[in-house]
């Protein structure tokens, strides 16, 4: 298994409540796509996340069939704001 | 050099100290300021610190790619930032304007794009609003920009 931690940050870290998680996917063939899966169904109230939230990968922007291993930090992003 | 992420207000003629010289005649400032709309007192931003850094700093690679001769310079301010200061500034000081209006467009242009900040209106009446720039419906008391 790989663990990855996964970040929240303004309106999703509202909507589940904390600023991280770490969670563990299968540590062949996994995916964005699988982490975020296992977040809904380990964090509270990340069922209420959007379907395909905007994602980062050890901080790039990544689509959601990104490989993940052992130790990456995933983050969800809501709309960016920035400027 | 200056860091690219402060709680404090911004310093325009800190960025413009840190772009000058002689060489460049063109000098080109892009600020944006914190907006009075709908009761607005002031925005809360907060941001993603270690991917914002790594972002502007890729971003401004690419534009001193682009535009060798140009140098350039960025800080956006996070925190709560009241009604008319600035959020963000960038400077970009090249020998002739094109390339500077043009660097400083860029990176502006990417900071929209790339940068995970986010925003909460704050209103006189106590009430916040998470700021969606997108403009797609969601959920949850956010606003459509």
């Amino acid at each position: 298994m790989a663990q990855v931690t996964v970040r929240f940050f303004a309106r999703y870290a509202e909507l589940t409540g904390c600023e991280s998680a770490a969670v563990r996917v299968s540590d062949n063939s996994a995916t964005v796509r699988d982490v975020l899966d296992r977040v809904r169904e380990t964090v509270p109230g990340a069922r209420s996340l959007p379907a395909r939230p905007l994602a980062a990968l050890n901080l790039r922007q990544v689509k959601l069939d990104a490989r993940v291993s052992d130790g990456d930090e995933v983050a969800l992003l809501p709309p960016l704001a920035g400027g | 050099m200056m860091t690219h992420l402060t709680r404090d207000p911004i310093s325009v003629d800190s960025l413009l100290a840190e772009v000058h010289s002689v060489e460049r005649g063109g000098t080109c400032v892009f600020l944006g300021t914190v907006r009075d709309d709908d009761d607005v007192t002031g925005i809360e931003y907060s941001v993603y610190d270690d991917m914002a850094l790594a972002e502007i700093a890729r971003m401004l690679d690419e534009a001193r790619g682009r535009w060798p001769e140009t140098r350039l310079a960025l800080q956006h301010r996070v925190g709560f930032i009241p009604v008319g200061e600035a959020s963000i500034v960038i400077a970009a000081a090249a020998p002739h304007r094109d390339a500077a209006f043009a660097a400083c467009r860029y990176v502006i242009e990417e900071v929209k794009k790339r940068l995970p900040i986010w925003k909460k209106e704050l209103h006189a009446d106590g009430s916040a609003t998470w700021v969606d720039p997108s403009g797609k419906p969601v959920a949850g008391g956010l606003r459509d920009r």
